[in-house]
């Protein structure tokens, strides 16, 4: 189970609170308008940022003194999640060891990783070969083999086509359905909370509001949800 | 089989060559080079020696006095030489020279020589040293150079930074006195530019951008001999020739003063003096029993001889210096 | 470093016993220095704009050539630089000559203006290297978007060309700035007499003709307050780099245009690189003749200087790439004040640095002994300012770029540097281990108190043989510093770029 406990952000003028609760293995997305603060709490769950005051915890164990990659969770960003001076094989090989030592054990698991998201034999590939998709999978791939137990998800399929990116939410709902993975991604579009998040974290007006059903919470939207979907 | 005969052939040499005493010698950079005197002066004194000769270069003769101010009595210089009369009277001012007790040495120097810490081992004049191809009739005097059309340049070195840009700034102030002032107002236009040593400066007459270049009378030695090229002469000036009178000394605190010594005479033998010729290309302070080599013969000699004594230099150095900038500064 | 800079400045004065006293000479070479290194700074990076940018948008054949060829003025021995400019640009010249059937010339450079065109010539290059790494940091996506916005040549100068000068061309400029006020034997020569005396000169007089180690620490602090001015001056102007990271991309620009822009460009192209090879041209036409008759211990020479100038672009490596990490981690002030303080050490005085460096260890070891070492060491100070130029902001923009992604790997330590900041830093490491080895190669300054002529380097072993009127030995001589010069900087420049379009 995440935990936001009574976390309060700012950022200048920026306010923001979450207090509330996500069960394990639950698929929530993030919805709220542009500047709402989406990726800021994103941002904070991730150790990329700190909370003014408040705690974050994970089954219990407080993550606030972890740094970034201490933590049990794995990000994908909007962009950047490639070095593109590596090839997707080695992007992907991180996931296992930050120091790219891997055994013949770990690289026939980065294969199998390449392969089990649609990339088999592309792995000697650099980042500016691949499609935008591709780069994706690349990414996911290594989210799969990290085996980290909460995956973020920072609109990385924003700049795909729509079939595209439903394959791919549709990719990560499988991904995360496999490893029992918690996953909370941000999103401003509700079409793709409703296509895989059991659950949505309204996020608007300086607070993210307690996880709601997603399907109860677009067919009966409050105010400022409805301001939002116009 | 062999293997080991050589590992005892080096170990009796390292044996042997760990054995003999170490004179170390500081002198100047050239001196050492591989050009320069210093590898078959140290053949010939090694063979009679015993002892094994070390040659240090430190930079010219104003950079090797330095060396010496900076290290003190704690020096490891045994003998030092490389220093002329423009430096002897501040490096006898450090207290760290001996008397060099030789006394009736028949020395072939121009003036007379007096001097109870150091001795001459060679010398020379400065001159302007020419092109004959490209300057049919060059000035004969510092004031004929002067009045010289504005297009004939010359190069000279900075007496600051260099050993014979002091010795121009010596020469024209032994020549002309107080009016030394005056003759560096008239040199002025001429003086394409002033360089920091005088290979630069000799650099960059070879390449045909000055006239005529401040150097030495027996320059045009080196091309005849070692190059077979008789184009190049020095000026005779009528004023006289500055001369420069190359010294060694040794170390009061040396730790092999008996070798120090025994380099001092055989300083002044053949050994040595004959090899100053075509190597520092300079005149021995005493020639050696074959003579000169052949071409010297067609070198300019001056009448005058200018010198100032090592106190004198001293003493007119700064002053010499101030109208020197003053002249050409403007 | 600053051990280096300062402590053997104190070493000196502490021999000294207590500061001496300036002169009124010594003022004028203060004013003398100061404004012949700001001209001359400021005509370099000026030049080296356009030429920079016509190099970065446009491809030819032979352009890798030119920008290895932009490293050679800057490291080869003065006296060899000198005499190459001389024979283009001075009285028996190739300029004088060709006017001389027109009843013109023959040109007179010496003054003023022959000191700006030397060290133009000097750090032109320089200063076009640095501009042009700014250009390349540009991400090529950045320009795909100004071409789909349609912008003009204009557009893409004011919102990204003009933004990177910013943060580029302070540093430039101080770097050019602080070469020129240690200049001596350039200005000396091309100055045309003593007017031209610089503050660097009055040290030397100091030193070697009055003995006075207290006026020649002072005249050294002096240098150092105005570098530090500078210094200053150049970090609080200057402003970050401004720019993402991309996908690197090869570097397509779609902004070429006009015939009248290609005209302009090539233009440029061709007058920088005539200015820089035709003299070099005359170094390599005069050291033909001599390369091969070269005696022997002139290669034992070039050796030991190859090892020395390996052992210093190491040190420089080890001692840039830990502060540049370091800047970019304190960030703001400390940063630019820690970047600072390396790039200070070289307006440090190389007689002072030297002499002090004796002062410290004759009682240490025999100095002798040293000569390599040490003279390595000071070379990898002098190189420092340069490596730092080039490694920080590719330090930063990758922190910048891929910081985040590898913190949320758990990338750190061993494994951070070695797959994210080593391969993100190729080129700038490349650039920086082929300047350092090559300016070591020609270096010969510093070390004039530790030099053993036994064991002479090659630019010691040209002087030694044009001491021994042996000038055509020491043209090929020259001829071969500086093709081993080039080739190590081709190399290890070379090896940074390898890949880059992959």
């Amino acid at each position: 189970m995440l935990t936001l406990e009574d976390v309060r952000i700012e950022q200048g003028a920026f306010r923001l609170a979450a207090d509330f609760q996500i069960p394990a293995g639950a698929i929530v997305a993030l919805l709220g308008a542009s500047g709402a603060g989406k990726s800021t709490l994103l941002d904070v769950i991730a150790g990329f940022l700190a909370p003014k005051s408040g705690r974050v915890l994970w089954q219990g164990q407080d993550l606030t003194p972890l740094a970034p990659g201490a933590r049990p969770l794995s990000v994908l960003f909007q962009d950047n999640n490639l070095f593109a001076h590596l090839t997707a094989a080695q992007n992907v090989g991180l996931g296992l060891r930050p120091d790219l030592r891997l055994t013949a054990d770990q690289k026939a698991r980065v294969e199998g990783a390449l392969t089990r998201v649609g990339l088999g034999g592309l792995g000697a590939r650099r980042p500016a070969a691949l499609s935008g998709g591709q780069r994706g999978r690349v990414a996911l791939a290594r989210m799969l083999l990290r085996g980290r137990p909460l995956m973020l998800l920072d609109e990385p399929f924003a700049a795909l086509g729509p079939a595209l990116k439903a394959d791919m939410l549709a990719l990560v709902a499988d991904l995360a359905r496999e490893t029992g993975a918690t996953v909370l991604m941000v999103t401003h579009d509700p079409a793709d909370a409703r296509a895989i998040a059991d659950q949505t974290v309204l996020v608007a007006d300086g607070v993210a509001h307690a996880p709601r059903a997603t399907a109860a919470l677009l067919a009966d939207p409050p105010p400022a949800l409805r301001a939002y979907l116009g | 089989m062999k293997v080991p005969f050589i590992a005892a052939g080096i170990l009796c040499a390292t044996m042997a060559s760990a054995e003999p005493p170490v004179l170390t010698v500081y002198t100047y950079d050239s001196f050492v080079s591989d050009w320069g005197p210093g590898p078959q002066i140290e053949a010939a004194f090694e063979a009679q020696c015993g002892c094994d000769l070390q040659f240090v270069g430190a930079g010219d003769g104003a950079a090797l006095l330095a060396r010496l101010r900076l290290e003190g009595v704690r020096t490891k210089a045994d003998v030092v030489l490389g220093l002329d009369t423009n430096l002897t009277a501040a490096a006898a001012e450090t207290g760290l020279f001996a008397r060099h007790g030789i006394a009736d040495v028949a020395f072939d120097l121009p003036v007379g020589w007096d001097d109870e810490m150091f001795l001459p081992y060679d010398w020379g004049y400065f001159a302007f040293v020419y092109d004959k191809t490209r300057l049919a009739t060059p000035p004969t005097s510092f004031q004929a150079l002067a009045d010289a059309p504005e297009d004939l340049k010359i190069v000279i070195q900075d007496p600051r930074s260099s050993t014979p840009g002091l010795g121009l700034l010596m020469w024209v102030k032994a020549a002309y006195g107080d009016r030394a002032p005056d003759i560096w107002a008239g040199l002025a236009p001429h003086i394409l530019t002033v360089t920091k040593g005088w290979s630069e400066a000799y650099g960059m007459f070879l390449e045909g951008e000055a006239d005529m270049v401040l150097s030495y009378t027996t320059s045009p030695a080196y091309h005849l001999i070692a190059e077979e090229d008789d184009t190049k002469a020095a000026a005779p000036f009528d004023e006289g020739h500055y001369l420069q009178i190359e010294v060694a000394g040794r170390i009061a605190s040396s730790d092999q003063p008996e070798l120090a010594q025994q380099f001092l005479d055989f300083m002044l033998s053949d050994g040595f003096q004959s090899v100053i010729p075509t190597t520092n290309w300079m005149y021995p302070a005493v020639t050696p029993a074959g003579g000169l080599p052949q071409g010297f013969e067609t070198l300019i000699a001056p009448d005058t001889a200018l010198v100032y004594s090592a106190g004198e230099a001293a003493r007119v150095r700064d002053v010499a210096l101030d109208e020197w900038r003053d002249a050409l500064s403007r | 470093m600053l051990m280096l800079s300062l402590g053997t400045l104190g070493a000196v004065l502490w021999r000294a016993e207590g500061p001496g006293a300036l002169n009124g000479a010594d003022w004028s070479a203060v004013r003398f220095t100061l404004g012949q290194a700001v001209l001359s700074s400021v005509l370099s990076v000026a030049l080296a704009v356009p030429v920079a940018r016509a190099l970065a948008r446009r491809r030819f054949r032979g352009r890798g050539l030119l920008i290895t060829l932009l490293g050679a003025p800057f490291i080869l021995p003065v006296i060899v630089a000198v005499l190459g400019l001389l024979a283009v640009f001075g009285r028996s010249g190739l300029i004088s000559s060709m006017l001389a059937p027109l009843g013109l010339g023959p040109i007179d450079i010496y003054g003023l203006e022959g000191v700006v065109l030397a060290h133009v010539f000097f750090n032109l290059p320089l200063a076009t290297r640095l501009v042009l790494q700014g250009w390349l940091a540009i991400p090529s996506e950045q320009f795909r978007l100004a071409a789909a916005l349609n912008f003009t040549p204009r557009d893409v100068a004011r919102t990204l060309e003009w933004p990177m000068l910013r943060s580029v061309l302070p540093g430039a400029l101080l770097v050019i700035f602080l070469i020129c006020m240690t200049s001596f034997a350039v200005a000396l020569t091309l100055g045309g007499g003593p007017g031209a005396t610089t503050v660097e000169l009055a040290i030397y007089q100091a030193f070697r003709f009055e003995f006075d180690l207290g006026r020649a620490a002072l005249l050294s602090l002096v240098q150092f307050g105005l570098s530090g001015v500078a210094a200053l001056l150049a970090f609080a102007i200057a402003v970050p780099g401004v720019f993402g990271a991309g996908l690197d991309r090869p570097l397509t620009r779609w902004d070429r245009d006009s015939a009248v822009r290609r005209i302009m460009d090539g233009l440029w192209i061709v007058l920088a690189a005539l200015f820089l090879i035709v003299p070099l041209g005359m170094v390599v036409l005069h050291g033909a003749a001599g390369l091969p008759h070269l005696p022997g211990t002139v290669y034992w020479a070039a050796l030991r200087s190859l090892a020395v100038a390996l052992g210093s672009a190491g040190l420089t490596l080890a001692l840039a790439l830990p502060m540049a990490l370091a800047a970019v981690r304190l960030g703001g002030g400390r940063g630019a004040a820690l970047q600072a303080a390396g790039t200070l050490s070289i307006a440090a005085s190389p007689l002072v640095m030297g002499t002090g460096l004796f002062i410290m260890l004759f009682p240490l070891a025999d100095p002798m002994r040293l000569a390599l070492p040490v003279t390595a060491l000071v070379n990898a100070a002098m190189s420092l300012p340069f490596a730092l130029r080039a490694l920080t902001p590719a330090v930063a923009e990758a922190e910048a770029g891929f910081g985040r992604l590898a913190d949320s790997l758990g990338m750190t330590g061993m494994a951070r540097l070695r797959l994210m900041l080593l391969p993100r830093l190729r080129r700038p490491l490349g650039f920086t281990l082929g300047l350092s080895a090559a300016l070591s190669m020609g270096d010969l300054g510093v070390i004039a108190l530790f030099a053993d002529p036994g064991h002479a380097t090659l630019p010691l072993q040209l002087y030694g043989l044009m001491g021994a009127y042996r000038m055509q030995d020491a043209a090929g001589a020259a001829l071969l510093l500086l093709m081993l010069s080039l080739g190590l900087f081709w190399i290890f420049d070379r090896g940074g770029r390898a890949h880059a379009d992959a």
